[in-house]
């Protein structure tokens, strides 16, 4: 048919826009698969990180990122860092931590922590949605497109409600998380993009709250986790602490003052211990450099002294590598490639116990702070369909398991097992006419269920009163490829489904995450009002300024008293409506002003061109 | 339950394949490990095989390929992802596999504990008494434990073996009287593994 000849069909290249994106304990990228591969998004400031700091402050504003991270000492209290630490996490699970971190918990903490920072309070997954959006936003400012779909790393040791807390928040930020990627994988996947196509890797991933280690198999394209462990509270965050902790007890003899319930100035040192920790990367030796409330604390610290101090931390890392050596079923020799990510594996002596460990030289050519970012790009590649031939094959990091008689554990699903994966069993009614059967799902290895994390309760509910034993309900447990866990259940004896009520133990109901998303829709929608009245207003600004210049030259009194009266008017006009919050309106009179001073520019701009013409200054 | 001899799509006969040979959709996945993998009711398996076919399966249904499918196939992709998961890690271990065969044949393990076999029935009274010791607080005993705990080592060793040679034994003549001797083993071995952890963990205290 010649009419086709010169159609060209563009559907096959429409593909959905996937980021990926690294939500960070102390940074957050967002990533994309460029035609030549992942590439890191830059914000419009030209950072390519967004520290992972978002600010309630004194003005009412909301800062994340950069802006955030400046009011870490002068408003401790209501900016929150490190947030990721505080996800899916109960209270006392953190009290320990929480006594480090300037900002305080809320009433009716519960079941999720609520942090209370100034009169407004906020769950992590709120926090968090707060830096997904803004990484939303830089896509979309540097792609032109809008950013719906997301893949988002986690820390592959994290457990179900953790995984649920940062799909929580990606969709209180507008995103559709299509994946939750664990961030050893994603590494690997970023490395693995021009490597090597067969062999085992290790990827030790010591980031700025987590730690993970993972070992995979290599083969044709397939990435197949063979194990990983790990600690998901431990990171560069326990290293500042120590040097913290230091820092306060050289200034209580010193200055003889304790500072550590002073929260702006604990902030300031922690900054300090901060870069002096950086520093000492690279050198042998540097000072710690403080000064709060023109005071001035220094103090010398040697890259010696500092290994000794940090020795306790990096020791923790190894155990969890050795068990993941050990139930990957390989030996250190079978081991052709370790992998370094997070920027705490910048510190030499975390190189040298991996080296030490492993027997081999730890791979470093990508920047350890945005190849996770970059293996989430890929993964959104595949999602998309843009990357073809690869597939990551994960595995749960704990086992999952239920309670039964005297608090012992029946595990049903091993960790390390591949997801998705799944386990059944079947539950009896134990009295006549009982109507509910109540299921307690744990997570973890240990024995005893009080031992383990309590993930949620699951109330079968209107059973048929029957004698007991003689109703049959067959309970399918599954994780998804995300980690994440679903319960559904069938009656033996009818094949109906049975209906299912999960209590979450830790973490948002749908029915809260549903009422977060619509507030930060409002949000989102208030936030581009706000950016609609300000820049009406900053046109109005250029035009009233232009015009009080004017009158003060010699083309104003060229005008005659008709147009200077409908000019006056018309500012005066504008002058009204500016404070007010509708930018149609400001806008409106602002193109009013520009109608009736139109001549006035136009006198203003001959006498310009003639006074050029002549060579003079107006 | 759903009709799986006809695709949920196209409605024309699927004919108990993974993908409709007629429009190419993916099907609800049967439940059966071995007919999942596309292999022959044998208890000996060959682990590269298993490792190839898993592999191959993998690319074919897992859950990545869906993520632009209709909502039906992507629940089969979930599905037949998680069965070929599960028949995978239970296949490719000796003693789940022979656990899963034998649970399909009516042979079930049964859900009590087993009785102690009879002729381990003086050492596991020996081994009792000197956990005893041991947690009343004479550290002196642990090397007991530890030969103990290297015997039951070898003899889960010598019982794989054992098993080994019943699977042969059963794909070469399908005698159903072979699955119960299997049985008979495999509670032994239990039973054998159960206290193995029992010392292990007193070791590790």
């Amino acid at each position: 048919m010649a009419d086709d000849v010169f159609q060209i069909d563009f559907s096959g290249s429409e593909r959905p826009l996937v980021v990926g994106i690294d939500l960070g304990t102390t940074n957050s990228l967002v990533a994309f698969m460029d035609l030549t591969g992942p590439e890191v998004i830059a914000g419009p400031d030209g950072d390519r990180l967004v520290p992972s700091v978002v600010a309630y402050s004194r003005s009412g504003d909301i800062l994340v990122g950069r802006p955030a991270r400046e009011l870490l000492t002068s408003e401790p209290e209501r900016t929150v860092y490190s947030v990721k630490r505080l996800m899916g996490r109960g209270v006392a699970d953190v009290a320990d931590e929480l006594k480090l971190f300037p900002f305080r918990i809320a009433e009716g903490s519960e079941s999720v922590i609520k942090l209370q920072l100034g009169e407004r309070t906020a769950t992590p997954p709120e926090v968090s949605a707060l830096i997904l959006r803004r990484l939303k936003q830089n896509a979309e400012t540097a792609l032109g497109e809008t950013v719906r779909k997301a893949v988002i790393t986690v820390p592959a040791y994290f457990n179900d409600a953790q995984r649920q807390a940062t799909k929580d928040a990606g969709r209180i930020a507008g995103l559709e998380v299509l994946r939750l990627v664990n961030e050893p994988t994603a590494a690997a996947l970023a490395y693995g993009l021009d490597k090597r196509k067969e062999g085992v890797v290790a990827v030790y991933d010591l980031g700025g709250g987590t730690f993970d280690i993972s070992i995979l198999r290599l083969h044709e394209g397939i990435f197949e986790v063979l194990a990983t462990n790990g600690d998901t509270h431990l990171g560069g965050d326990d290293i500042d602490n120590l040097l913290l902790r230091i820092a306060l007890e050289d200034v209580q003899s010193e200055w003889g003052e304790d500072l550590s319930d002073d929260a702006a100035a604990v902030q300031t040192l922690r900054l300090a211990v901060i870069e002096a920790k950086e520093r000492l990367s690279f050198v042998p030796f540097t000072n710690i450099e403080s000064e709060y409330k023109g005071k001035k604390y220094q103090r010398e610290i040697t890259r010696e002294l500092f290994e000794k101090l940090i020795k306790p931390v990096v020791d923790r890392t190894l155990g969890p590598c050795r068990n993941c050596i050990h139930d990957a079923g390989v030996t250190v020799d079978q081991i052709d490639e370790v992998v370094l990510v997070g920027g705490s594996t910048r510190i030499p002596l975390v190189r040298k116990a991996v080296e030490a460990l492993f027997k081999a030289k730890p791979h470093t050519e990508l920047n350890p702070d945005e190849v996770v970012a970059l293996g989430a790009a890929v993964q959104a590649g595949i999602l998309a369909g843009s990357v073809e031939n690869q597939l990551l094959l994960d595995v749960t990091p704990l086992s999952l398991g239920i309670e039964t008689m005297g608090g012992v554990v029946s595990k049903l699903i091993h960790r390390n097992s591949t997801i998705p994966a799944s386990a059944t069993e079947v539950f009896t009614t134990a009295v006549d006419g009982q109507r509910n059967v109540l299921i307690h799902v744990v997570q973890g290895e240990r024995e005893m269920a009080r031992d383990c994390r309590s993930l949620a309760r699951f109330d079968l509910k209107d059973l048929d009163p029957l004698p007991a034993g003689m109703t049959r309900v067959e309970v399918r447990f599954l994780i998804d490829a995300n980690g994440i866990l679903s319960v559904t259940a069938r009656d033996m004896r009818t094949g109906k489904e049975q209906s299912v009520e999960v209590k979450p133990s830790y973490g948002l109901t749908d029915g809260q995450v549903d009422a977060m998303v619509l507030e930060s829709e409002q949000m989102a929608e208030s936030d581009f009002k706000e950016r609609q009245v300000r820049e009406a207003r900053v046109e109005a600004d250029t035009i009233l300024a232009a015009l009080e210049k004017a009158r003060q030259g010699d083309t104003w009194t060229e005008l005659s008293d008709e147009e200077r009266q409908q000019i006056d008017a018309a500012m005066n006009q504008l002058l009204l409506v500016y404070h007010s919050d509708d930018h149609l309106l400001i806008r409106s009179q602002v193109e009013k002003l520009n109608q009736v001073t139109m001549r006035l520019a136009e006198l203003m701009m001959n006498t310009a061109v003639r006074s050029a013409l002549k060579g003079t200054k107006i | 339950m759903d009709n799986i001899d006809n695709c949920w799509k196209c409605g024309k006969p699927s004919l108990e394949s993974l993908f409709c040979r007629f429009c190419d959709s993916l099907q609800a996945p049967a439940s059966d490990y071995y007919k999942f993998l596309g292999l022959e009711r044998c208890l000996s398996l060959d682990p590269a095989d298993l490792q190839k076919r898993f592999y191959s399966l993998s690319r074919l249904v897992h859950p990545d390929r869906f993520q632009r499918s209709s909502p039906n196939e992507q629940r089969f992709s979930l599905e037949a992802t998680a069965l070929l998961n599960d028949a995978y890690r239970t296949l490719r271990d000796p003693v789940a596999r022979a656990e899963y065969f034998l649970k399909e044949e009516g042979l079930a393990k049964e859900d009590h504990r087993n009785n102690v076999p009879p002729e381990l029935l003086e050492e596991v009274f020996e081994l009792n008494e000197t956990l005893d010791e041991l947690r009343g607080g004479d550290p002196s005993v642990r090397p007991r434990l530890e030969a103990a705990r290297n015997r039951f080592k070898s003899l889960r060793t010598e019982i794989d073996g054992e098993l080994e040679g019943l699977f042969q034994e059963f794909d070469a003549k399908h005698d159903r009287s072979v699955l119960t001797r299997i049985r008979a083993v495999l509670n032994r071995r239990r039973y054998i593994e159960n206290l193995l952890t029992g010392v292990e963990r007193e070791l590790m205290n």
